[in-house]
Parts: C-alpha cells; sequence; structure tokens
C-alpha cells in the first residue's frame, strides 16, 4: 500500500486523529502536510514529522479566515506539487441542547467542520482531475448517522458530509479521483476524553468491541482508503466504531 | 507557430477524445463532439494551460463552441 512520492494534506493534524493519519500516511510513503490553527501547532507537526523520519511539515491553517483554504493549497503545491490526497479531519464541538444553543455556536461548527470541506475540496481538484489520480477523504462522525442529543449543529454537518461525499464522487469519479467519508464512533482523544466518566461508561456498554477506539484505528482505514487497494470504492463511508452503530 | 484556431481545435480533439477531423469551427462541445459538463471544465482548464491565461468561471460558461472558444481567445490575448 504505497503512496510513495504523493503529496497528502492532513487538515487539524497536530493531535488525535489528525496526527495518528498523517503519520500513517508519511509511512506508507507520502509527503504529508498537517495543519494546525496556531503557528505553535504547526511547529509540533513538523516536529513530529521530523521525529519520525517523514517527508512534510506543519502549516498554520485557520479554516475560517477569508481565503486561507485557497492559499494553503496554492502554497503547498508550489513547495511540494500537486496534492494527491486531501484529508479534510479538521473539527471543532460547540455542544449545546438546540433550546439553549446560540447562533455562534452553531456558526462556529458550519463555518469550521463543513465549509472548509467545500473550499479545500474546489481547490484540490483542478490537479486531481489532471492527474486522473485522487482521493479525498472526509472524516465524518458516527453521531452524523445516530445523532446524538446536544450535538445538533455538530451531527447535522457530519451528516452534510455523507451528502457531500456522495455528490462528488459521482461528478469526479470518471477522472479517477475518489471521494469517501471515515466515519469514527468514541475515539480515545482530547474531544471524548472532557466527557463525564459516567457518560462514558454509558458509552462503552453500548460498544459492541467494549472499548473506546484507538486513533490508529481510524488512521488505518484512512490509509487503506488512500490507496490503491481501494480503487473502486468511491461515496462510500468506513465506519469505524467498535459496532456501536452498524450501518 | 500554428494559428489559434488551430491551437484551439487540437485541444478539444484531446480533451474530447474525438479525431481532429470531427473538429470544425461551428461545433459545440456538448451537441456535436459529445462533451458532458465535466468534460467543458477540463477544456477550459486545458485551454487556460495552453493560452498561459485564467478564464473567469462567468466567461468560461460562455464557451460552448469552436468558434467561441477561438473569439475568447483571440479577445482576450492579442491585446
Amino acid at each position: 500500500m504505497s503512496l510513495q512520492g504523493k503529496v497528502a494534506l492532513v487538515t487539524g493534524a497536530s493531535r488525535g486523529i489528525g496526527q495518528a493519519i498523517a503519520l500513517e500516511l508519511a509511512r506508507m510513503g507520502a509527503i504529508v502536510v498537517g495543519t494546525a490553527t496556531s503557528d505553535s501547532g504547526a511547529e509540533a507537526i513538523s516536529a513530529y514529522m521530523k521525529e519520525a523520519g517523514a517527508t512534510g511539515a506543519g502549516k498554520r491553517l485557520n479554516v475560517t479566515e477569508e481565503g486561507a483554504c485557497d492559499a494553503i493549497v496554492a502554497d503547498i503545491e508550489k513547495e511540494f506539487g500537486a496534492i494527491a490526497i486531501l484529508v479534510n479531519n479538521a473539527g471543532i464541538t460547540r455542544d449545546n441542547l438546540l433550546m439553549r444553543m446560540k447562533d455562534e455556536e452553531w456558526d462556529a461548527i458550519m463555518d469550521t467542520n463543513l465549509k472548509p470541506v467545500y473550499k479545500l475540496s474546489k481547490a484540490v481538484m483542478r490537479n486531481m482531475m489532471k492527474a486522473r489520480w485522487g482521493r479525498i477523504i472526509n472524516i465524518a462522525s458516527v453521531v452524523g448517522a445516530t445523532g446524538n442529543a446536544g450535538q445538533t449543529n455538530y451531527s447535522a454537518a457530519k451528516a452534510a458530509l455523507f451528502g457531500f461525499t456522495k455528490s462528488l464522487a459521482k461528478e469526479i469519479g470518471s477522472r479517477g479521483v475518489t471521494v469517501n467519508a471515515v466515519a469514527p464512533g468514541f475515539i480515545d482523544t482530547d474531544m471524548t476524553r472532557g466527557l463525564p466518566d459516567e457518560q462514558k461508561a454509558h458509552l462503552i456498554a453500548n460498544i459492541a468491541l467494549g472499548r473506546l477506539g484507538d486513533a490508529q484505528d481510524i488512521a488505518d482505514a484512512v490509509g487503506f482508503l488512500a490507496s490503491d487497494k481501494a480503487a473502486y470504492i468511491t461515496g462510500n463511508t468506513i465506519h469505524v466504531n467498535g459496532g456501536m452503530f452498524m450501518n | 507557430m500554428e494559428n489559434i484556431e488551430q491551437r484551439v481545435k487540437k485541444i478539444v480533439a484531446e480533451q474530447l477524445g474525438v479525431p481532429e477531423t470531427d473538429v470544425k469551427i461551428d461545433s459545440s462541445f456538448v451537441n456535436d463532439l459529445g462533451a458532458d459538463s465535466l468534460d467543458t471544465v477540463e477544456l477550459v482548464m486545458a485551454l487556460e494551460e495552453e493560452f498561459e491565461c485564467e478564464i473567469p468561471d462567468e466567461d468560461a460558461e460562455k464557451i460552448t463552441t469552436v468558434q467561441q472558444a477561438v473569439d475568447y481567445v483571440n479577445a482576450h490575448l492579442n491585446k
């Protein structure tokens, strides 16, 4: 499963799932650019890439900044060459009951979790189409499929990714570009570490495999979709959730 | 140096996978040459590269025939 010399862009790569994905793609031979919202985050990415002996870099990207998505794609393509693999991973949560939800909380999720998927996919498509090879992999979430009280905004944005994935897959399938999603269940990251123990215990009781997932479990699915072994899979979602939701 | 019409026709033939002899000056990409909407997007990308220019989306949408492509290139390049 070699990605030798292919340029990959992974958003939100400073920690958690994004970091595991960036390292996995690097292990498979890709030149990986990981993004973080801060300069220190970008430096941390460069540091772990270097430590892993990987080729690539960390770069600062605030996806909500006007023009930032187009600019970073242009920047990466100038420095490393055309992007062949895009992993839309950057995401945040702003949980609240809908009755209490603020417009800012709703908008923050749409602006960070959904709009950049459109912006970045559009920006990388041209070169993927020209190369007749490309991979766009969107990191969704199990809650996009199941729903979750307190996450109307987050689950709406994640569910939107499924529709986006399918439509774009139909648009550019004929050009050798596949578009897929990976929907993580409850993965042991900073995002889920904040949950109360009681809630965690309840969650685990509903996972067939009886444990939270590991970021590497997600990275493995992404690595597979990025590889030539997954060339005939497009418009689909791989659910990696230990059996807490079965599609 | 080939003239602009010849260069445009060559690109159209390459992009749409049709023989160059089928590409006439009044050929419509979609109606005569079997292009779909994505083909026309790629065709504009190829024209941009050949003539080293950027064709804005509003203009790109109006280029549906060989003649229109030739006219566009003539109007925007020989300034």
